[in-house]
Formats: C-alpha cells, sequence, structure tokens
C-alpha cells in the first residue's frame, strides 16, 4: 500500500482495520469517520426536532438541515436551494415523482419512455404509474456495450410522450450517459426528463443547470452520507406546480377542518419530521469531497479502473460488460466467468474477506435483453488501493480450477 | 485454494448424472429462487410407489445444481415414502438438526451439511429438495 492510500483508507474506520477488501462501492459506499462523527455531534449536541422549534438547539438543528440543503444545491449546480427535495433514497425521489407529477398529468394513451436499462427503482414507478392511468410504457434500447443511440431516441419520442426517465449512469455498465442532448430532445416533444443519478452524481460532475434535467434523483449513501437520506432535485416551476406526495406535519402552512394550505416547495414534499441527523451527513459528505477534491476522486477512480480493467482481461474466461476503455466504467465491472455461477463467484470472494455482488443488480429487463441470467460485479471506489484489486483478480483467477474445471 | 467447494460438489455441477431430458415423466414440477435466480425443472418417473428414474434441467448455482443432482443420486429406486422421509432429514440438516447417523444416510448429499452455517445460501441448497417433496405429495 502506497503512503497515499494508507493516508485515504485512514478516513475509514470499516477500512483502516485492513480484514475488509470492499468491492461493493456501487451499492453504497463506506462512510468516513468525519461523517460518523458529525452525525453523532448532531445527535449529542443539537438533537431536537427542526424546521418548527422556536428555542435555540431546533432553530441550530433547521439551520444544519438548510445548510446542507445549500451545500447540496451548490454541489449539483441547481439554481435555487428550494429545488432540493430531502427524501430517504433515489428511490422515494423517483417514486415521488411518479405519484405526483405522474399521477397529475398522464391521461389515459399517454406515454412514458424509459431505457432498457434502468434499475428497477427508475422501472416500476413508472410501470405502476402507467397502469393506473391507463398510459403506454416504451422502452429504448442501447447496444450490447451499454450506449445509447440519441437517434433511436428520437425516433422512440412521440407526441405522446409526457415523461422520460433514464440514469446517467448504469449501475450495470458504469457508462456516463451524457443526458443532456437526450433533455433536449425530449424537451422538444413536449416531455420533462426524470434521470436517476443514483451512480453518476457520486462519480462525475452534474450540473442540473446545464442538462436542463427537469428532475434527477440520487442517494447520499453512495457518496459517503449515512444511509436514510437522499436527494430530489427538481426545477421550481414543476415543483410548484405539484401537488403533494405525503401529508401531515411540517409541509402545511394552516390547517383547518375543510380546509388546508400547503407550505411553499421544497418543504411541501418534506411530510413529517425528517432525517436531520442524516442531512447533517449529507452535509459532511460532501465537506469531506471538497476537502479532498472531487477531482481528484475522478482521477483516481479512473486510475484504478485502468488496473482493474487490464487485470481482467487478462483472464481467460472473464467476460467483461461494457466498453473495453476503463475510463468509461466509473470503477463499475459487471463479469461473467464461463461455467461458474455469480452466486459461487461472490461465495469464492467472501470466503477471502472480498465483497462483490453477485445477480441482477436490480437490472433484471437488462439481463434479459443482454441475454445473461445473472452476473457478478466488482466495483472500486476512491479508497480501494491496488492491493485490493490484486487479491480479488488473484481469486478470480483461481475460480475455475476452485470449481472442478481443469483449464 | 481453501474452500466450500469441494470435489464431490463441483463434480456433481460440473459433470451431473441427472441433468437430463426425462421422456415420459409421471411428474414434473418447476422450482425457483426468485431472489438468485436458481431455476431447475424436476420429473419423475413413478411406478407402483417407486422412483424409478428422475432428471432436472434448469440454471442456478453449483450448490443448488449440485445438491439436486445428489438428491436424485439418493432416490432414485427408492419408494415415494422413502424419499420424503429422506427430504426431511436433508431439510433438517440444513437447519444444523441431525444426527451423524442420520447425515450418513443422506450419502453424498451430506457434505452440503455446512450449508447450516452459511444462511445466504440455504436456499439453493433446498431447491430442488423443497420441490420434490411438493411434487410427491401432490401425487
Amino acid at each position: 500500500m502506497t503512503r497515499e492510500e494508507e493516508r485515504i483508507r485512514a478516513d475509514f474506520p470499516l477500512l483502516s482495520k485492513g480484514k475488509v477488501i470492499y468491492l461493493d462501492n456501487t451499492a453504497t459506499s463506506q462512510k468516513p469517520k468525519k461523517v460518523i462523527d458529525d452525525v453523532a455531534e448532531f445527535y449529542r449536541t443539537l438533537n431536537s426536532n427542526p424546521m418548527r422549534g422556536l428555542y435555540d438547539i431546533s432553530i441550530r438543528a433547521t439551520e444544519r438541515v438548510e445548510e446542507a440543503r445549500e451545500k447540496t444545491a451548490s454541489f449539483i449546480n441547481a439554481r435555487n436551494s428550494s429545488e432540493i427535495v430531502f427524501t430517504r433514497n433515489a428511490t422515494e425521489g423517483l417514486n415521488l415523482v411518479a405519484y405526483t407529477y405522474g399521477e397529475e398529468r398522464l391521461s389515459p394513451g399517454d406515454e412514458v419512455l424509459i431505457s432498457i436499462a434502468e434499475h428497477h427503482s427508475n422501472l416500476l414507478p413508472w410501470r405502476l404509474l402507467c397502469e393506473r392511468k391507463k398510459a403506454v410504457l416504451k422502452y429504448f434500447e442501447c447496444d450490447e456495450n451499454g450506449v445509447f443511440s440519441l437517434e433511436e431516441f428520437r425516433n422512440a419520442l412521440s407526441k405522446k410522450t409526457k415523461i422520460v426517465a433514464m440514469s446517467a449512469m448504469s449501475n450495470v455498465f458504469g457508462r456516463e450517459n451524457d443526458i443532456t442532448p437526450f433533455v433536449k430532445a425530449a424537451h422538444e416533444c413536449g416531455a420533462v426528463f426524470v434521470a436517476d443519478g443514483a451512480q453518476s452524481v457520486p462519480h462525475v460532475r452534474t450540473d442540473v443547470s446545464e442538462s436542463g434535467v427537469d428532475f434527477l434523483a440520487f442517494s447520499g449513501h453512495k457518496m459517503f452520507a449515512p444511509m436514510g437520506i437522499g436527494v430530489l432535485y427538481g426545477k421550481k416551476e414543476l415543483l410548484e406546480e405539484m401537488p403533494p406526495f405525503l401529508s401531515g406535519g411540517e409541509m402545511i402552512e394552516y390547517v383547518h377542518r375543510d380546509s388546508e394550505r400547503f407550505s411553499a416547495p421544497p418543504y411541501k414534499f418534506e411530510a413529517g419530521t425528517m432525517n436531520a441527523g442524516g442531512a447533517a451527513g449529507l452535509l459532511s459528505a460532501l465537506q469531506y469531497i471538497d476537502s479532498v477534491g472531487f477531482e481528484n476522486i475522478m482521477k483516481r477512480e479512473e486510475e484504478l479502473s485502468e488496473y482493474m480493467l487490464s487485470g481482467l482481461v487478462k483472464i481467460p474466461h472473464v467476460k467483461v460488460l461494457g466498453s473495453d476503455e476503463a475510463r468509461e466504467h466509473h470503477g463499475i465491472f459487471t463479469f461473467t466467468v464461463d461455467g461458474v455461477h455469480p452466486h459461487d463467484i461472490s461465495e469464492i470472494m467472501s470466503s477471502k474477506n472480498i465483497c462483490i455482488r453477485a445477480g441482477h443488480h436490480c437490472a433484471q429487463p437488462l439481463h434479459e435483453f443482454l441475454g445473461v441470467r445473472s452476473t457478478a460485479r466488482a466495483s472500486l471506489g476512491y479508497y480501494n488501493t491496488k492491493d485490493d484489486i490484486d487479491a480479488f483478480l488473484k481469486t478470480l483467477s483461481e475460480i475455475r480450477g476452485v470449481m472442478g474445471f481443469m483449464d | 485454494m481453501n474452500t466450500f467447494y469441494n470435489e464431490i460438489l463441483t463434480e456433481h455441477n460440473v459433470h451431473p448424472t441427472h441433468k437430463h431430458e426425462l421422456s415420459d415423466a409421471d411428474l414434473t414440477l418447476e422450482g425457483v429462487n426468485p431472489s438468485c435466480g436458481d431455476d431447475i425443472i424436476l420429473s419423475f418417473k413413478v411406478s407402483d410407489g417407486v422412483i424409478t428414474d428422475g432428471a432436472f434441467s434448469g440454471d442456478g448455482c453449483a450448490i443448488s445444481q449440485a445438491s439436486c443432482d445428489m438428491m436424485l443420486d439418493l432416490v432414485i429406486g427408492k419408494k415415494v415414502d422413502e424419499a420424503k422421509r429422506l427430504s426431511e432429514i436433508f431439510l433438517r440438516m440444513i437447519k444444523g438438526e441431525v444426527t451423524d447417523e442420520e447425515k450418513e444416510e443422506l450419502e453424498e448429499a451430506g457434505v452440503l451439511s455446512d450449508i447450516s452455517h452459511m444462511p445466504a445460501r440455504v436456499k439453493c441448497a433446498v431447491l430442488g429438495w423443497h420441490t420434490m417433496e411438493e411434487m410427491l405429495s401432490e401425487k
């Protein structure tokens, strides 16, 4: 391990003990000590119900939440922090849009267009919405490397398309989808564009003002923050028109026996006591990213990706899904080993303390489209080391032997 | 590399004896583990209460496939009631609740006893056995 790697890993308590080789960063990231401490500090010193209290610690808890909102807005270059709605995770953000905007906007016969590579969380809310509204769910496809053609996308759009939903980075291929021209094409048809940013926001620069995306959902826990805090970005004018998702406390201006007036966004969408400790953790995670430098994180992930892919291609019987170019993977490597089921790969890796994912990665329609039943996935984070990758590659190269193949 | 995957298990997975078509099967049932995608189709020929032949097809991890192949080794030629009795022992073994004598009755399938310490893989090991139980109880 290099001195730099030692310094990075010292920030992460779960990794610094040196036992676990964590290669499941697509599922969730490890948490820096600073984030864990800042969440604990929130509960030790500021714990009170935020947003309503008129006493000192509640005011300070509210300020912490609003600081997190401001910081998040600036991280994705939103024009205004009122466009940042706190949710539990990306899944909740996507459901929020389906149950509010979608429910109001769709009429029978309208179309929702989504990509075949979507995570189930950006697929099922739309399919169920279409069933409720007697609308039509349409898919547009990628090639076998996960590349989407703008021309095919345009052909799939129609005057009936009201909503387009697409991830800005696939959790299987690791490829970034440059959504900007897709957003423009959707707008030309009068549709709104909903982006799933769960994988993209932690790994590449996100600029909602430049892309023009209408909604963007992502999770804090994949970018060093605690589980249970997520973000839905929505354009101010859309959020203002939309009905609330959940109703109850914190989201109203007044309630009488027979009438009520909802708060303005984002509060209209944040019913009930919010996860203020989680918001404090998200703020801390974004500050951690600043302290390291997002450019440095991206650079390191690219270097590790180069090292990983150059090793993977040398192992016989291993096939990597997606691009031949390491920089297109953003640390995500989904693969198969001939004759060995992904669950067995994962089991053998686990016996060496190596954590990888096996299955369909919540993207079953994509696996059906690609004609593979299931796959294994190793995904890198900024704190992984070449030693981690070496250990993974060594075990991978021995797997067919362990499984009784005489290569 | 020292792993759970011993030679008996891998041999049944890579070179299964009973993974083939069975024409004129009397009983056929599909078993699926939706969470991991294991999938088997189990077929039996039964005559006078005796399982005279059996086969399976499908796709899944080594544990699910090898377990099913070992099960067929054990039950082909045995009476339906005996197969049910052995299945009950196997399912108890996976919970860590059998005697050494009972485990020996399972012959090679006894190598899967360590699954009792691997909660994530229990469903894989029992897929074939559950499918057989369900199929035989319908008869």
